[in-house]
């Protein structure tokens, strides 16, 4: 059982920890898990979480940075001052626990329904967007020579990846097949401002308080390339859960957020962003095609894989209100 | 010919009884899969009632776009292939109004509560 490696685990890093409780996994496929944990300790317990690969499974796949990339990154985030968990450890080869690392627990909400309907955040939800903004900031501003190894990407090389995947499901959709055209032909070049871009900054990954943003998790697609795509990215429909008028994740304005980002010394690229926007658009659409083809492929046969797959067509209306409205 | 009911009535109710009555009792992360799964059910008996006739006219209106015949699968396909080359695009007459028919029509099957789509039937 995984309570007994992490017993032996928590003991070398956390001194005077006599053991651990209350281990259970909050998500994970085969290759990538999520477990939270209590460190027990005569003064007190303390709130962690393991993200680890499983032994027996190593790099990971794809896109994907890595988990040590982003144990490095966490901590970077967390020593600026951004709104991060903190780094306990991470996992050698002596832990047997696979690769991975364990951070501490920060509390609040992830869910966005939640942070978009309950009371509880009322007082939250006008100041997030402004904030996001001067957190993204901060996350490009991190500094570049202490980055981990990371992939560079640059407009014209996502263009051609995702062009590349969605040709690969051969299931054609016209919408799709415009929008890939749109964004050739609105590529806007290498970016001359290269940054850190945390590749996956919306509802899911940011931990939301009563008092606003208390940490960005899942570094798991942070790259270099052109910071306007974070921007983009949280802008992007899908992400505001029915409160389309307020394009920030469902709860603020596209301004709110250039504020923040430029009150943190930063300049906010509005063509850039809208191309992201779009980009971002797309790239959900087509992850929700990739559902459907892992869905019909196996081993994962699941329900809500295949209904994800259904909602290709909510990005295909979304793409049309951004590149052909209607009645203007 | 087969018996009725139809597939359509038979699937209503099975997911009007788990709606009703296995739902409430359910708890945890069952209670979340039970609720996808009953979303599953009334998505397919939308597809019943109303893809057939969608599909008439999306191949109707592809016909019409392509001067062409075929499936629709190859009728799509070919549609992609010219937005792909740049041979018509947006400015091409009836382009515009065959994509934004042809999605509407996938939404009232797929997600008819989906806000962009409920904003857009507002503006038909």
């Amino acid at each position: 059982m995984i309570e007994t490696e992490l017993t032996r685990c928590v003991a070398s890093f956390h001194p005077g920890a006599t053991g651990i409780t209350g281990a259970a996994k909050l998500s994970g496929g085969a290759s990538q898990e999520t477990w939270t944990f209590d460190i027990v300790h005569p003064n007190g317990n303390v709130g962690a979480i393991l993200r680890r690969a499983p032994p027996g499974y190593g790099a990971a796949p794809g896109r994907a940075a890595g988990l040590d990339a982003e144990a490095t990154l966490m901590q970077l985030a967390h020593d600026a001052g951004l709104p991060s968990p903190k780094v306990m450890h991470v996992l050698t080869p002596e832990d047997g626990l696979g690769r991975g690392f364990i951070m501490a627990r920060v509390e609040g909400e992830t869910i966005a329904r939640k942070i978009l309907r309950d009371e509880e955040f009322a007082n939250a939800r006008p100041i997030l967007a402004r904030q996001l903004g001067r957190v993204i900031a901060s996350i490009h501003g991190l500094p570049q020579a202490k980055l981990p190894q990371l992939r560079s990407l640059t407009a014209t090389k996502e263009i051609e990846d995702l062009g590349r995947e969605y040709h690969g499901f051969n299931w054609p959709r016209p919408v799709f097949e415009l929008a890939l055209r749109w964004l050739r032909d609105h590529d806007p070049g290498p970016s001359s401002d290269v940054t850190l871009v945390h590749g996956d900054f919306r509802h899911g990954n940011l931990i939301i308080g009563p008092d606003g943003v208390r940490a960005v998790l899942d570094w798991e697609l942070a790259h270099t390339g052109d910071p306007m795509e974070d921007l983009g990215w949280i802008c992007v429909n899908s992400w505001r859960f029915g409160e389309i008028d307020k394009p920030v994740g469902g709860f603020g304005t596209r301004e709110d957020l250039f504020a923040g980002y430029e009150e943190a010394g930063r300049k906010a690229d509005r063509d850039r962003v809208m191309f992201w926007e779009v980009m971002g658009t797309l790239r959900w659409g087509v992850m929700c095609c990739g559902m459907m083809q892992r869905f019909r492929s196996g081993p994962d046969h699941s329900m809500e894989r295949a209904m994800i797959g259904r909602r290709a067509s909510e990005t295909e209306i979304d793409l049309l209100r951004l590149l052909a409205p209607r009645g203007k | 010919m087969q018996d009725e009911p139809t597939p359509t009535e038979l699937i209503k109710a099975v997911a009007d009884f788990l709606r009703n009555e296995i739902a409430p009792a359910i708890k945890g992360h069952n209670s979340f899969k039970l609720r996808v799964g009953i979303n599953a059910l009334d998505l397919v008996t939308r597809q019943l009632a109303l893809a057939e006739a969608g599909d008439e006219t999306e191949a109707a209106r592809l016909k019409q776009l392509l001067g062409a015949d075929g499936t629709l699968t190859e009728l799509n396909r070919a549609l992609s292939a010219r937005i792909a080359s740049g041979e018509v695009d947006l400015k091409t007459p009836g382009l515009s109004e065959h994509l934004w028919q042809t999605t509407m029509d996938k939404l009232a099957v797929d997600q008819p509560n989906y806000a962009s789509y409920k904003r857009e039937l507002g503006n038909t």
